[in-house]
């Protein structure tokens, strides 16, 4: 049973890969520009799945966190700063504010760290808002420039999206390394039983806030791709909005599952492109494919997937597939 | 004999209800103490208290002479007091194996070793040497959820064992477990004590495991000790008869 759902998800795996390395063959830039959107807001949605799906604390300030890695690397590129230390101090900064975020914050369960987390969110929104000797304010920073890899320009909308693309692999694979690592058990015991956990010697306060660091930062990550993937931030993008969309990106895809995210964030991000035609209605029909959804499989897309491959009797609703394997 | 555990006056009130009311008692060094007592005597509390999963409302507890009320169970554990729960406590979702190795992987290195170190943190070989122990060995690779309750008891005890701690205290170990598999779990139990110098603390309901088990009985009655002793002086206590009886 395991050999064929490994078959499955590999063909599946080879697929996607195929798809999204031919796939600029295929669109117009504005496409281009869509598929690459997916990519940096899949990274986002990764690093709210370690928070929510494996260590279980529910997040709304991801949006936050992805201004903040944008913000930092918007300004630094504009004052002439390289791509690279710029990225990789959003990335920090953001997995730092995540932690002191946390430190107190995790000390609340479920609604009341989602308040917390809300009332944070809408506090750097109202910053980038603010403080436009820092910010721009509403007018926002423009002309931020696209990275350059060894003298090799990334402006173009092909090579950018190759690069987006080749983050959310490296992303990914570290991502893997740790939940496959001694961590991602960790992660699973203080989510599936906390108090058994903490007796076995697990010090779930201090998982719970890497998790919840590590989550942040690659929100930071996405942000630090983001800002040269749009070129123009302002502090829209990343009020609540954006957050509540990546933890339904989270949740839509299958909370806990490795792929659950990219899954999402198709969701998310492409199917309201596809769904264009529809003009006014399809807010409409997409809320209510999503309601349908969480109704009829509250495990999300991949825990629907799950459900067919696997035979009912044996069917665990695995958040830890990937772990336990 | 050295005491491992000092308990000195412990108490425990929720609100007007009081479930521990300063209790007293020490555990020696090596021996097997079983703690009995009807329904609500205060017995699962006080193991609470005694390891941090609740802060006890006044009393010390000490190991080995430190003082250790009200540390975190995780820190606790660390310094080798491992538990089993009244009510079945294993990771449904992890395999058998995987189970085992959380058990002792926090006891080694550090946060970062185990970030990049080996998926088995090192373990995996004294993880299958603890399945084989228990005889759940030919369960290894499935999810624990999976398993038989019995099995997985076996495996909760297991789990107990697997950081090799100097002191375990057991909640109910033979609750819901059939005949033959308890003879099997108090063999597995009486041979680590012997052969690791473990010592042990149970509550248990089952009165023929506690006396073929334990050396010395506590007997909990609205949370006082009423009795304490080997175990043909506990079971003819005029005491206990009454407390178990009935009023």
């Amino acid at each position: 049973m395991r050999r064929r759902k490994t078959v499955v998800a590999g063909m599946a795996l080879a697929l996607s890969a195929a798809f999204l390395l031919v796939a600029p063959f295929l669109f117009k830039p504005y496409g281009i520009f869509i598929l690459s959107t997916w990519a940096v807001m899949t990274i986002a949605a990764i690093g709210l799945n370690l928070t929510l799906g494996y260590a279980g604390q529910v997040s709304l300030a991801q949006a936050a966190f992805v201004g903040i890695g944008a913000y930092i690397t918007a300004l630094l590129t504009t004052k002439g700063w390289p791509f690279w230390p710029a990225c990789a101090l959003a990335g920090v900064a953001c997995f730092v504010t995540g932690w002191a975020l946390g430190y107190p914050a995790l000390r609340l369960q479920h609604h009341y760290l989602a308040f917390v987390t809300l009332a944070f969110n809408t506090l750097v929104y109202l910053v980038f808002r603010n403080e436009e000797w820092l910010t721009g304010g509403i007018y926002g920073i423009s002309n931020v420039p696209r990275p350059s890899l060894a003298g090799w320009s990334m402006n173009g909308a092909h090579a950018f999206y190759y690069f987006c693309l080749a983050a959310l692999a490296l992303v990914s694979l570290a991502t893997w390394c740790l939940i496959r690592s001694p961590w991602g058990r960790a992660f699973v015991a203080l989510r599936e039983n906390p108090m058994r956990a903490l007796s076995l010697g697990v010090d779930t306060r201090r998982y719970t806030l890497m998790a919840f660091a590590l989550g942040a930062g690659l929100g930071g990550i996405s942000g630090a791709l983001y800002a040269p993937l749009v070129q123009f931030i302002d502090p829209t993008p990343f009020a609540l909005g954006l957050s509540l969309n990546l933890l339904l990106m989270v949740v839509v895809g299958g909370s806990g599952y490795f792929f659950g995210p990219f899954l999402g964030a198709i969701v998310a991000v492409l199917l309201p492109e596809w769904l264009r035609f529809a003009q006014g209605y399809y807010l409409m029909g997409y809320a209510m494919l999503v309601i349908v959804l969480m109704v009829f499989c509250p495990t999300g897309l991949l825990g629907l997937a799950d459900r067919l491959v696997t035979p009912a009797a044996k069917a665990v609703p695995a958040a830890a597939r990937e772990v336990a394997a | 004999m050295s005491a491992v555990l000092e308990v000195r006056d412990l108490r425990k009130s929720f609100g007007g209800i009081v479930a521990v009311d300063g209790v007293s008692f020490d555990v020696n060094q090596g021996e097997i103490l079983g703690i009995i007592g009807p329904n609500g005597s205060g017995k699962s509390t006080l193991f609470n208290c005694i390891l941090g999963q609740l802060r006890p409302s006044a009393g010390r507890v000490h190991l080995d002479g430190r003082a250790v009320t009200g540390m975190r169970p995780c820190d606790l554990n660390r310094l080798g007091v491992s538990r089993t729960f009244q009510l079945l406590q294993v990771f449904p979702q992890l395999s058998v194996r995987d189970n085992l190795i959380l058990a002792g992987q926090e006891h080694r290195g550090s946060m970062l070793s185990r970030l990049v170190g080996p998926r088995d943190a090192g373990l995996a070989p004294a993880a299958d040497k603890m399945l084989a122990f228990f005889r759940l060995d030919h369960l290894a690779d499935e999810l624990a959820g999976g398993l038989s309750y019995g099995q997985q008891k076996l495996l909760d005890a297991a789990m107990a064992f697997m950081a090799g701690p100097r002191l375990a205290l057991l909640d109910e170990p033979a609750g819901g477990v059939n005949p033959t598999m308890l003879t099997s779990l108090r063999d597995r139990l009486k041979a680590i004590n012997a052969e690791q110098g473990a010592t042990f603390v149970v509550i248990e309901h089952n009165m023929d495991f506690v006396m073929a088990l334990c050396s010395r009985i506590l007997v909990l009655a609205e949370g006082r000790i009423i009795a304490e002793g080997d175990p043909a002086h506990v079971r003819s206590d005029a005491k206990v008869i009454e407390a178990y009886l009935g009023h």
